[in-house]
């Protein structure tokens, strides 16, 4: 008897794991009448994955279940809440379904793979330029004859791929530069006008070191390699010798890098790294966070970072007390030198996707650019100068200043990072330049993973 | 019983059976196919043949990160299982404190790898620092023995466990008998106590084997392969191939790297469990 309650409770069991299994396949085809429920199982898978929670549209009407829906796979984790703000707003107007997931700070190629090949995959995600474009070109909508590609103020902005088609458009420009808190620059005798050149800029910052105990601060913010900051040498410092080495030779990319530039490269990376908050050997481990908090501790007058940063900046400074200066790295006509502004995100359609979510998903992309809350949002909570003619002013001082250089006729660096042939070569290039402040390694380790590997990779990425 | 058996066998066998299909039979051939194909999401894939696997073995980094992989392995299973066995010994001999003791150095277990990686970076670097040396990210034998004391510390208490069960397993009167026989603490040790625990033995370096050979989250924490890749061990190697690189033949490699790291796997503990069971005896 004992054993047969046994064998009986063990199947039982069984059948509990098989039901339990099957069960939860069969719930997601009976949430099809009802897009919400499904948007909302999806939101919960996302969170296994990974990416931070999506809020799901709470309630769709039940009008709209037959028409498309939604899916934005969101890069800009500083952005997330903002994005799920807009999608709740959107479909309460108009009752499509739109669904936000966020990847995790660098792992939107990954969390994009994964996704991508699910039933439910995103309609609308992003790329960062024509090699990401290289790699997602099959899943990519031709936006060649869409509403939101009129829209842009300017045709450079449209990403095309290798035959000319359209495939993404630039939702938001940005730049970068050296943030400087003007405060602390002028209790130091400087002040930012008088910062024209890499030689100024040198010359600030070295005296700054030697004044540094009187002062109670150092020039530069830690130069920190650790992997949550090291993007902003080896991609976006390492931009400028790109730049001016195309800007010489008239191109807009290159199988293979001269590397005419690169001991100007040293020069401003040994200027930040010598005149910093703490000893090259540390940097290894100095993260984003570090940086930015002993730029907001008032510890450094200098700090390497683009206008996305403004939001959390703001918070302690005002407007007055904060400019960006251009990088200077004295190559060219560093007097009408103007920031590095560009952009590396590029909205894409899912081509798999059905054609109801296409149309959905370009119906709101274009309101989220054309309509006065959407273009509100995205300039105003988000920060974003977004290149269409619809476009509100943002109120990020580092955009305005932007624009003002612009107008006085500086010229503005291009951002060609976008070109760099994969990511590998910038995580080489990263442990060069690691090693390299640390005294582990040789500059001419950094002229290898910069010129040579360029070419190898960009072979292996193009084969 | 035997008649019930024969007539119900399916609703015992085929929920397992099902879901060992599903969750590891299938992904597994998939995963074999795709390692001679190119793609870039599962849903497209372009068979390739076999030049995945020619692209793994003339891969310089991949050859790096077996030597340093089997290196760690070979040290941290030797490290764990010697001073796991001896810490063993000593609490079993009825210390005051021995619970106490056992909690204590099996509780580094119960922290996931990813926070004690990121934990003992920390440590670490600011010994390292301290030293006036290079920090983790620069110096690639001071990720090999970082990693070391950090699968030690977390992995001697689970092993440690398992020996105090084999010790304590030791029948006494065998114990007994070899003392009334004239032997020594050490003939003790060596005749009786080791070959009587010797399954825990088989147990506890298959799993120390595996687990050094699979490490993961560990790596990714506390050194992430740096500087350039020299402190990268397979598993790693095989998923920064597989997500750091844009093209599609990346992915195709990166799984070929995953085909050859499973059978390797296979090899090496099939090879150890005959290697420590011929050693087991019954008494």
């Amino acid at each position: 008897m004992k054993k047969k309650v046994v064998s009986v409770l063990l199947s039982t069991a069984m059948l509990a794991t098989m039901l339990a299994g099957c069960g939860s396949k069969a719930a997601a085809p009976a949430g099809g009448d009802a897009p919400a429920s499904e948007a909302g199982a999806d939101a919960s898978a996302e969170a296994e994955t990974g990416a931070s929670e999506a809020a799901a549209p709470a309630a769709a009407p039940a009008a709209n279940a037959g028409e498309g829906k939604v899916y934005y796979l969101n890069f800009k984790p500083e952005a997330d809440e903002q994005w799920q703000k807009l999608a709740a707003d959107y479909t309460a107007e108009t009752g499509v379904p739109v669904t936000v997931v966020t990847a995790a700070s660098g792992e939107y190629e990954t969390t994009l793979q994964s996704e991508i090949a699910k039933s439910e995959a995103p309609t609308m995600f992003q790329v960062n330029g024509p090699v990401g474009l290289n790699n997602w070109v099959d899943y990519c909508y031709d936006l060649s004859d869409a509403e939101i590609t009129k829209g842009l103020t300017s045709e450079d902005y449209a990403l095309k791929d290798a035959d000319g088609v359209t495939r993404g458009v630039a939702y938001v420009i940005e730049s970068y530069g050296i943030i400087t808190n003007k405060k602390l620059l002028e209790e130091a005798g400087y002040s930012v006008d008088k910062i024209q050149s890499f030689d100024d800029l040198k010359k600030a910052a070295e005296d700054i070191t030697a004044r540094k105990d009187e002062l109670g601060f150092s020039a530069f913010a830690s130069t920190g390699m650790d992997s949550s900051s090291d993007w902003r040498f080896k991609t976006h410092l390492a931009n400028l010798p790109i730049y001016f080495e195309y800007q010489a030779d008239g191109i807009n990319s290159t199988e293979a890098i001269k590397g005419t530039y690169l001991d100007n490269y040293k020069n401003i990376f040994d200027l930040y790294i010598n005149n910093s908050t703490c000893e090259p050997k540390e940097l290894s481990a100095k993260t984003a966070d570090d940086a930015r908090n002993e730029f907001l501790d008032g510890k450094a007058v200098f700090y390497q970072n683009g206008s996305w940063e403004y939001s959390s900046l703001a918070e302690k400074f005002s407007d007055d007390e904060l400019a960006m200066l251009p990088i200077y790295i004295g190559v060219g006509d560093e007097a009408n030198q103007g920031l590095c502004t560009g952009t590396e995100n590029y909205w894409c359609v899912n081509s798999e996707a059905s054609e109801e979510d296409i149309a959905a998903t370009l119906a709101f992309m274009n309101w989220c650019v054309t309509s006065e809350e959407g273009t509100k949002t995205m300039a105003e909570d988000m920060g974003f100068t977004i290149p269409f003619k619809t476009a509100e002013a943002s109120p990020n001082v580092f955009v305005k200043q932007d624009a003002d250089n612009t107008a006085a006729g500086k010229k503005p660096v291009s951002w060609n990072f976008t070109t760099m042939p994969s990511e590998e070569w910038k995580n080489t290039l990263g442990s060069a330049l690691t090693a390299y402040a640390a005294g582990t390694g040789s500059w001419d380790d950094v002229k290898t993973a910069f010129v040579d590997n360029w070419a190898t990779e960009y072979s292996l990425a193009n084969e | 019983m035997e008649k019930s058996v024969r007539k119900y066998w399916p609703v015992f066998l085929l929920p397992t059976l099902i879901a060992f299909t599903i969750g590891f039979l299938w992904p597994f051939i998939w995963g074999i196919y795709l390692s001679f194909c190119k793609f870039n999401t599962v849903n497209k894939v372009k068979f390739v043949g076999i030049s995945n696997y020619t692209r793994v073995f003339s891969d310089s980094t991949f050859v790096h990160a077996f030597w340093f992989t089997a290196l760690f392995t070979l040290a941290s299973t030797v490290l764990i299982n010697v001073i796991a066995f001896l810490i063993a010994v000593l609490l079993t001999r009825g210390i005051k404190g021995t619970n106490i003791f056992r909690t204590i150095f099996f509780m580094p277990n119960l922290i996931g790898g990813i926070v004690l990686g990121y934990i003992w970076q920390i440590l670490l670097d600011g010994l390292l620092s301290n030293w006036g040396l290079p920090l983790l990210a620069l110096n690639e034998k001071a990720g090999f023995t970082g990693l070391l004391i950090l699968m030690g510390w977390q992995q001697i208490g689970y092993m440690m466990i398992i020996y105090i069960a084999g010790l304590q397993n030791v029948s006494p009167d065998l114990i007994e008998a070899a003392e009334i026989d004239g032997a020594t603490p050490w003939q003790i040790l060596t005749k009786i106590k080791i070959p009587m625990v010797m399954p825990s033995v088989t147990i506890c370096t298959f799993l120390t084997l595996t687990n050094s050979f699979k490490l993961f989250d560990q790596n990714l924490s506390l050194t992430g392969g740096e500087p350039a890749k020299k402190s990268q061990m397979l598993a790693l190697n095989i998923y920064d191939t597989f997500y750091a690189r844009s093209g599609g033949q990346w992915k195709g490699i990166g799984q070929a790297k995953a085909v050859v790291f499973f059978l390797l796997v296979v090899v090496i503990a099939l090879i150890q469990l005959r290697a420590t069971r011929t050693k087991e005896v019954q008494a």
